[in-house]
């Protein structure tokens, strides 16, 4: 399999208030093309940062992004980037925010529209096309959100706690949207969250971060059928590996809150 | 808008104050029904237009680019801000006697008084509305492949369009204010200079006339800039 995207011994940190804060410490990730790989951890993990780094709007204190190859010096559409929530254009119709990327690529106004036409048929939004975001609900938002960067057919996806807005029901609905997306377009798909269900459920490969400094402590691969029903967040292999996952966060956990208390003591 | 309006039919019925203090409303009316025969208050309130369009018109220009500039780069930000922030504090009637002696008696000075009283306070306004432009929906412009000049045009100007708008029609009225002011000094037409001209005969009726048009004229102008508004806001709302 082809690599697209590789993360070699990534290192960020912050400086503030006269101290520095290291944030993430020598993180090493390869996603191979059409791979679904999710990164979970605590707060303080630096999940958010990761995918900051990795869509170039935010530069490494040290370490390399690449991108087929060729390092990674900043923001484009090659890379799709999706928030949580918030940052549909709110003047811009549902049809003309999944347009946006595509304006500024050189194409022509049909294959444009024919993309546009595509990936709203892709995301359920056809009968919305012409609504306000403002009209829409948090999970038709996220859609959107979702279409806009899918448009620009990026080499990787970024998924930055897209459904963490949303509630329980619209969001188990918005995971099986996601995977029938990626299994529909063949997206390579790099998804942060701090649902471990979620990403057991939407993952190929759970990445687990421990938290200050944020890094990576496990890889779990996710040996579950390719088609995956809500129903399997009940079977015995899906809750047995979310436990392994929530274990391994949980012991990282406990380990930092002893050091503190020897450090104290 | 009646009870104001009342009170002045029945304090001027009642005969309690002088007619030429406070003239009564059929006075008031027929003085602008004669002024608008003659054709002086056309000419008036034309003259007055003008001004505005033509001072205000180029405060705006100059304002909402630099505003959008300071707004959107810290450069711009820290080269203009510390003095357009002074300069706003000066009272542009002060400027008056300066603008006279530069520019002269005539069109220029008058223009240029309305320039300067409404030119940093719009710059301003227009700067904070490009702050609010939120940070998250910037990011994703640019991985969306957006250039700087793309966001700029694509993404900050149309969400701060609504904005500028608003801080335009708040100026506006200063426009108005300062219009007056400046046909109060040396003017050969304006509804300012025709206040003058009314006070110089105790014409108290002319006055109010043309207080009236210059009420209405205003309110105009302000309706006009909010059905703009709402039909470039229409997102927002």
């Amino acid at each position: 399999m082809t690599r697209v995207l590789e993360l070699r011994n990534l290192t960020k940190d912050f400086e503030g208030r006269g101290r520095t804060v290291r944030a993430l410490d020598g993180i090493n990730l390869r996603l191979s093309r059409g791979e679904f790989v999710c990164v979970v951890g605590a707060s303080g993990s630096g999940k958010s940062t990761l995918l900051s780094m990795i869509a170039g709007l935010m530069t490494a204190t040290g370490g390399e992004i690449t991108l087929d190859g060729e390092p990674v010096t900043g923001p484009g559409p090659d890379r799709g980037l999706v928030p949580q929530a918030g940052t549909l254009y709110p003047w811009r119709t549902v049809e003309r925010n999944v347009a946006f990327g595509l304006e500024l690529l050189p194409l022509d106004t049909a294959e444009r529209a024919q993309r546009v036409d595509w990936y709203l048929a892709e995301t359920g939004l056809s009968d919305l096309r012409k609504s306000l975001p403002r009209q829409l609900s948090g999970g038709q938002q996220q859609r959107v959100a979702i279409a806009r960067a899918l448009a620009c057919e990026p080499d990787v996806l970024l998924l930055d706690e897209p459904l963490g807005a949303l509630d329980v029901q619209t969001k188990e609905d918005m995971q099986v949207f996601i995977r029938q997306v990626w299994q529909d377009t063949g997206a390579t798909v790099l998804m942060v969250t701090h649902d471990v269900e979620e990403a057991v459920f939407l993952g190929e490969r759970v990445v687990v971060l421990a938290s200050e400094p944020g890094r990576v402590i496990a890889e779990v691969p996710v040996e579950l059928p390719d088609d995956r029903e809500l129903g399997i967040k009940r079977v015995s292999a899906f809750l047995a590996l979310r436990a392994r996952i929530e274990d391994l966060i949980r012991a990282e956990r406990r380990t930092a809150v002893d050091d503190a208390t020897e450090q104290s003591a | 808008m009646a009870i104001p309006l009342l009170a002045w039919i029945g304090l001027s019925a009642s005969g309690a104050i002088s007619e030429s203090f406070l003239p009564s409303p059929q006075a008031v009316w027929s003085a602008g029904l004669e002024m608008a025969r003659s054709g002086d208050l056309l000419r008036d309130l034309s003259a007055t237009a003008q001004r505005v369009l033509l001072g205000f018109g180029l405060a705006v220009l100059v304002s909402v680019p630099l505003g959008i500039v300071m707004g959107s780069f810290r450069a711009g930000a820290a080269l203009f801000e510390p003095v357009i922030g002074l300069l706003r504090y000066l009272p542009a009637s002060a400027f008056i006697p300066l603008l006279i002696i530069w520019l002269g008696l005539g069109e220029p000075s008058k223009v240029a008084l309305l320039f300067v009283g409404t030119v940093f306070f719009n710059t301003l306004m227009t700067a904070d509305v490009v702050r609010i432009v939120p940070r998250s929906l910037l990011d994703v412009s640019y991985t969306l492949g957006a250039s700087r000049g793309e966001v700029l045009r694509k993404v900050v100007v149309p969400h701060s369009l609504p904005g500028i708008i608003d801080a335009i029609r708040v100026n506006a009225a200063a426009a108005f204010n300062f219009v007056v002011v400046a046909e109060l000094v040396n003017s050969t037409e304006g509804l300012g200079y025709r206040i003058v001209r009314a006070q110089r005969f105790l014409q108290t009726d002319r006055i109010f006339a043309v207080l009236i048009v210059i009420g209405l004229a205003g309110v105009t102008l302000d309706v006009a800039l909010r059905l703009l508004r709402s039909r470039v806001g229409r997102w927002a709302a």
